[in-house]
């Protein structure tokens, strides 16, 4: 029991010398994936939020013709500029980008529409402009439906049904709800944390052994009187420290991004507090024995640093494949899937993001294998350290 | 006292060891001569409890290498040929590691230090970090480290290879220091001379057997050559990996 203490603490102090395993554990690993998940959200959130909550702009020129159509418009979310331009002024406002877009309703509007012919509007716009293409697609739409309204209204008055007119009913189902997409955005969001957490341990899993090993000091640290197993218990556990820190700061570091995002429109529990924060850890943190001890045990195979490295990359991407199962097949949390780790990490921590509350029996479940995996690693990697192979 | 009972062990197709027997006995200091591969590395490894042998054994101060690995490890202070330490930790640090891991009481643990810090001359350098130090004090760290704890037996596995002259002259005068206050030193080398102006008692091994052992003067007498050299020549059949 000493001697795994002296372990865990002599590699505790030398690694917290070690610029690039601070750097990596403390700073690339945990900012990584808030700053990428930022990105992402603000990418969503501008093509689902700004779509439809969003007022669009228009200016209008000549709404006195037409009053009706523009109380139409301004029910229907767009916010009317009344302005007074002909067309070729329309144009220049345009391209100097005074205006985004320009609806021109000429003077024989209200005539044409009373003799029941069809009445002209001009909609100038920039179709080269990302932006604008979204407004202009939705005024369109707008204009169509008033058009539909007083067809309808005139072949009522005809006394022909406006069902006539329909042949056609077409139901549109957008699958891509802002809820639909968080899904993605969630599964990578907990992949975030479990990668971060990951990194925290990367480089004490390499010094364990590959790296005691290029150093010369392997041989001798196993002339002490300690079993080789404690030896290697002792680095799994200092891994372990290392990693919850990572998972402590990269949560810390989700809370203050996210407080700027608004989640509740991509389908996630609106504050991302320190109270869910906390749930998280405590839910992701049994993984950390598990990770440390398997990126323990690759490393041991491994014959030099690089070689471990390049290893425990391939390592750091095992956590996605349950995740993207989860993805994939859409699944709900059951008390089977609880017993899988990475995957049941990622279904409570998704269900924390969503605000939803967790079945006990599913936590205890995913507790319980997850530490039990953990355990058996742990113990394989004691194992291999037996072996005479491992001095190289 | 250190007895190795005919070992053997293979690698592989590759037989290191084929029946390597020999005794190093308390205050004298026993070299393991041969040419590179002979395997003397092997054999201080075995001893050391770092492999096992495929058959044979040994004792160490009476303890079974095999079944009392532990104690064997206790009563043994072993430098490895690759006896690196940890840069980011001071040669203090690395010596406290070892004594702490010794399960030696912290306040013997700083009482052994000061004595080691003394006796190799470390003092200048010891709360460095040992990132930045020279061939020669990485070494003393490494013998520090391995002495920590007051071990009755002392192994070195070709301790003075790419020493400069000074830390070769230290490095012996330890060596019989430790005779002095008897201790067993049992050192390996391929360079014969260091062996003969060093070494109470020879043994020499090629392609995994002993081939020679006694004093050097027994063993020159015994092969009826003029010097040590060429009763070495004899003894592995060639002049290979000589000096």
């Amino acid at each position: 029991m000493r001697a795994l203490a002296t372990v865990w603490r002599k590699e505790l102090i030398e690694n917290f010398r070690d610029r690039r395993t601070l750097v990596s554990a403390l700073v690339f690993g945990p900012l990584f994936g808030p700053f990428m998940f930022a990105v992402l959200i603000g990418l969503l959130l501008d093509k689902t939020v700004s779509e439809s909550d969003q007022k669009v702009e228009l200016a209008v020129a000549g709404s006195v013709h037409a009053p009706n159509l523009v109380r139409f418009l301004e029910d229907h979310d767009v916010a009317v500029t009344r302005v007074e331009l002909d067309v070729e002024r329309a144009r220049a406002a345009i391209r100097e980008s005074t205006h985004r877009l320009v609806l021109l309703i000429p003077e024989e509007y209200p005539e044409r529409l009373r003799s029941g012919l069809p009445a002209p509007l001009k909609l100038v716009s920039d179709a080269s402009d990302n932006q604008t293409g979204k407004y202009s697609a939705r005024v369109r739409q707008l204009l169509g439906a008033y058009a539909g309204q007083l067809g309808s209204s005139r072949l009522l008055a005809r006394g022909v049904s406006p069902d006539v007119m329909q042949p056609i009913v077409l139901d549109d189902i957008d699958v891509s709800t802002p809820a639909g997409r968080a899904l993605l955005v969630l599964g990578m969001m907990t992949y975030f944390i479990l990668f971060a957490m990951l990194m925290g341990g990367l480089y004490l899993a390499i010094d364990a052994t590959a790296g005691e090993r290029e150093r010369g000091s392997l041989e001798p640290l196993l002339t002490v009187p300690v079993p080789r197993q404690t030896l290697i218990y002792g680095k799994v556990l200092a891994a372990c420290c290392y990693m919850l820190v990572s998972l402590a700061v990269t949560l810390f570091a989700f809370e203050i991004g996210l407080a700027l995002v608004p989640l509740e429109a991509l389908g996630m529990t609106a504050n991302f507090d320190t109270v869910v924060a906390l749930k998280v850890f405590l839910v992701a943190a049994p993984f950390v024995l598990l990770g440390a001890a398997l990126m323990t045990v690759v490393a041991s195979f491994t014959r030099s640093y690089r070689e471990a490295q390049s290893y425990l990359t391939v390592v750091l991407l095992i956590p996605t494949l349950p995740i993207l199962f989860a993805g994939l097949y859409s699944l709900k949390p059951n008390t089977w899937l609880m017993a899988i780790p990475s995957l049941s990490q990622h279904l409570l921590m998704t269900s924390l993001l969503r605000d939803e509350s967790l079945d006990p029996l599913h936590l205890v479940v995913s507790v319980a294998a997850t530490l039990a995996a953990g355990l058996a690693m742990t113990w394989v990697a004691g194992r291999l350290y037996q072996r005479e192979a491992i001095l190289g | 006292m250190i007895a190795i009972d005919e070992l053997h062990k293979s690698f592989g197709s590759v037989r290191a060891l084929k029946g390597v027997s020999f005794t190093a006995l308390d205050g004298r200091i026993t070299g393991l001569l041969g040419p590179n591969g002979a395997g003397k590395s092997t054999t201080l490894r075995t001893l050391a409890t770092l492999l096992k042998p495929d058959a044979g054994g040994g004792r160490v101060d009476g303890h079974d290498i095999l079944r009392e690995s532990l104690e064997v490890r206790r009563r043994l202070g072993v430098l490895p040929h690759s006896a690196g330490i940890y840069p980011n930790l001071t040669g203090r640090e690395n010596i406290n590691y070892f004594g702490a891991l010794h399960g030696l009481a912290p306040a013997l643990i700083e009482q052994r230090v000061e004595e080691l810090l003394t006796l190799l001359e470390m003092r200048d350098f010891a709360d460095r970090r040992a990132k930045g130090y020279s061939q020669g004090e990485r070494l003393k760290v490494a013998i520090a480290r391995a002495l920590v704890h007051s071990p009755r037996n002392v192994v070195l596995d070709e301790p003075t290879t790419g020493l400069d002259v000074m830390a070769t002259r230290a490095l012996r005068s330890l060596v019989r220091r430790l005779r002095g206050d008897g201790h067993c030193v049992l050192l390996s080398s391929h360079v014969m001379q260091e062996v003969g102006e060093l070494c109470d008692d020879v043994v020499i091994i090629a392609r995994g057997v002993v081939v020679a052992q006694g004093t050097p003067e027994e063993i020159r007498q015994r092969s009826g050559t003029a010097t040590l050299e060429d009763a070495f020549v004899n003894a592995i059949g060639s002049g290979e990996g000589l000096e």
